[in-house]
């Protein structure tokens, strides 16, 4: 199958102009300027196959909003190519831009003194929706969102967590088949991340769309995403599923175990992270969990045991810090 | 309704409800925009009194016709400013224009269309109180009304694309704004704003007929207010014809060269 998004070899190098501190500096700026090169994107190739919904992680500054910006046709690349459903984004044709959205968590595009409802209607002329189509996706957004009664008041009025999903059920009126989401969830309270990931997760099953999205919060990729593209400095670290992330960055696993006569020292069998009232976590290397384990049951009394992988965000770190140091 | 006309009633339709919740905001600003040709006003009706009546053949009731209809032709002149060109560059309002299947002059040409109709109602009793204070002699044909009601909208349109090209130099440099100050003093000297053309020295009368600023303002006042003859009339509208499509030609232009940068260097 065509995937609905192709990156090969993407680059994005910006120019940004030097200027030390000081009078003498800037006034010495005015006669020659000093340029610095900054490769924000630097040979980034994937594939995101239509319906995939592909979590893209990376410290601050690895490039991701510079890739979507590019993948949305805001930013012309300095290298490489990029197709999305068959189009060149920078070409910015009408009809690729109505059938993609772009969502930035810290950009609002809802009108501020008038009720979403109307910037919805906004939305149907602006991207030519017939009336019944509208009315279909307008109920059913509302409905999944939740948001019957906040569309009708001014979206000044409305908190950051509603206001939040007005915008992305504005930015799904015209059923986009390419979801660009560029941290949609930031500043949200736990709930209101949650309510958000769980519509974006019906809404690619209802309608099949492919979705690229940045978060810091890792519950959101974990709920959302099958797939995972991990830069840092604008290359790929890694692409794969979460478990093969895991699998491949933490070398470590984590046995915690309760036991009959607390206070014994497990220090014998992997270093102790976590000690107290008879449950003990121990770190041990991922190849030798299941001897440790073993060994663990047939030495002490043990009522209950668990083996868990780190918290993916303990993989992630993992992740960034090998790519810093390879 | 076409796809692009129905973009144009809804924009339009948002601004006159936005606005009509700021209406108290509008009059304050309507008011304070007011004292200006009050000012030119009295210090015409001044002068012509001094001189027996009239300025070079200009009454104190041709005066007041003058910069009576200067406000509402002032309001009509009332689009983007290009100071606001800073906030879609620099802090990015534009990427969420640039996603979007329509070219932002629409949006911006059907916003501040829209807020006309809020502004010319808030502006009726004001010309209504201007007309019984300053007593404007009018002599106008119903030819006149039907060329003014065109004219004001030429005027607008000519405005829109001249700020928007203005506004737009915000792509390549910050440094606007002595160009900006340059640009609005031409326009106040040269536009009819600050006093009618005719009563300019020859040489500057003819500059501002071949420059765009008279058909923004001066133009569409003397339709009303002034004598123009039946060529000077319909050779208005052509002339504003003519720079409509300049202004669209040049904001097309420029537009174009503009987003490439942007999409160049980011935001
Ligand atoms: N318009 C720009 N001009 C110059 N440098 C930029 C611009 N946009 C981004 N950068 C730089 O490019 C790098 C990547 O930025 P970005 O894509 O925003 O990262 P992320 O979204 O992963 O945090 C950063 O070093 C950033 O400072
Ligand atoms: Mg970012």
């Amino acid at each position: 199958m065509e995937p609905a998004i192709r990156v090969r070899d993407l680059r994005k190098t910006f120019r940004v102009a030097e200027r030390d501190a000081g009078l003498g500096a800037s006034v010495r700026s005015l006669v020659r300027r000093r340029y610095r090169e900054v490769a924000a994107v630097a040979g980034v190739s994937f594939d995101v196959a239509p319906g995939e919904v592909v979590g893209f992680l990376g410290p601050n500054g690895a490039g991701k909003t510079t890739t979507l910006k590019m993948l949305s046709g805001l930013l012309h690349p300095t290298g490489g190519e990029v197709s999305v459903l068959g189009h060149v984004p920078a070409r910015r044709e009408k009809a690729y831009l109505g059938r993609i959205t772009l969502v930035m968590g810290n950009r609002n595009q809802l009108q501020w003194d008038i009720p979403a409802l109307d910037s919805f209607e906004l939305n149907r002329a602006v991207y030519r929706i017939p009336e019944p189509e509208f009315r279909r996706a307008r109920d059913e957004l509302v409905e999944l969102l939740e948001i019957g009664d906040l569309v009708r008041k001014p979206v000044r009025t409305l908190s950051l967590g509603e206001r939040m999903k007005a915008e992305v059920a504005a930015a799904l009126l015209h059923r986009p088949q390419v979801l660009f989401l560029d941290e949609p969830t930031i500043g949200l309270d736990i709930g209101a991340q949650k309510r958000l990931r769980g519509f974006v997760a019906e809404y690619t099953r209802r309608h099949g769309a492919s979705v690229l999205l940045t978060s810091h919060y890792m519950a959101d990729v974990q709920a959302l995403c099958q797939r995972v593209v991990v830069i840092d400095k604008g290359q790929v670290l890694f692409d794969g599923g979460l478990r093969q992330l895991t699998a491949r960055f933490s070398p470590h696993q984590t046995i915690t175990v309760q036991l009959a006569e607390p206070g014994t020292d497990l220090s014998a069998f992997g270093a102790v992270v976590e000690a107290g009232e008879g449950r003990v976590s121990i770190q041990v290397p991922k190849a030798e969990t299941s001897a440790v384990a073993g060994r663990l049951l047939a030495a002490h009394a043990v009522t209950d045991l668990t083996i868990e992988d780190p918290p993916i965000e303990d993989v992630i770190e993992q992740a960034f810090s090998a790519g810093r140091t390879a | 309704m076409s796809g692009l006309a129905s973009v144009y009633r809804v924009v339009a339709g948002t601004a006159v409800q936005t606005q009509l919740q700021y209406r108290t905001t509008n009059y304050l600003f309507m008011l304070g925009m007011i004292a200006e040709p009050v000012v030119y006003l009295v210090v015409w009706q001044t002068v012509a009194d001094a001189q027996g009546g009239s300025v070079q053949g200009i009454t104190a009731g041709d005066f007041a016709a003058y910069y009576i209809v200067w406000t509402l032709v002032r309001n009509m002149n009332i689009v983007f400013t290009p100071y606001g060109w800073e906030g879609r560059i620099r802090q990015g309002e534009l990427s969420g224009m640039l996603v979007r299947p329509v070219h932002p002059l629409h949006h911006d040409l059907a916003y501040f269309a829209g807020w006309k109709v809020v502004v010319v109602l808030l502006w009726l009793p004001i010309a209504a109180v201007l007309t019984l204070v300053f007593r404007p002699t009018f002599d106008v044909s119903p030819v006149e009304v039907l060329v003014f009601l065109v004219a004001i909208w030429g005027a607008y349109l000519i405005r829109s694309m001249l700020l928007w090209v203005l506004g737009m130099v915000t792509f390549w440099t910050t440094r606007v704004s002595a160009l900006y100050e340059l640009y609005f003093t031409a326009e106040l000297l040269l536009s009819g704003r600050l006093l009618p053309l005719v009563l300019l020295p020859a040489w500057a009368a003819t500059a501002a007929d071949w420059l765009p600023f008279r058909y923004t303002f001066g133009y569409p006042i003397e339709v009303l207010a002034g004598d123009l003859t039946t060529a000077e009339l319909w050779g208005g509208l052509a002339a504003q014809g003519a720079w409509v499509l300049a202004g669209t030609a040049m904001v097309a232009v420029v537009w174009r060269f503009g987003v490439r940068r942007y999409s160049a260097v980011g935001n």
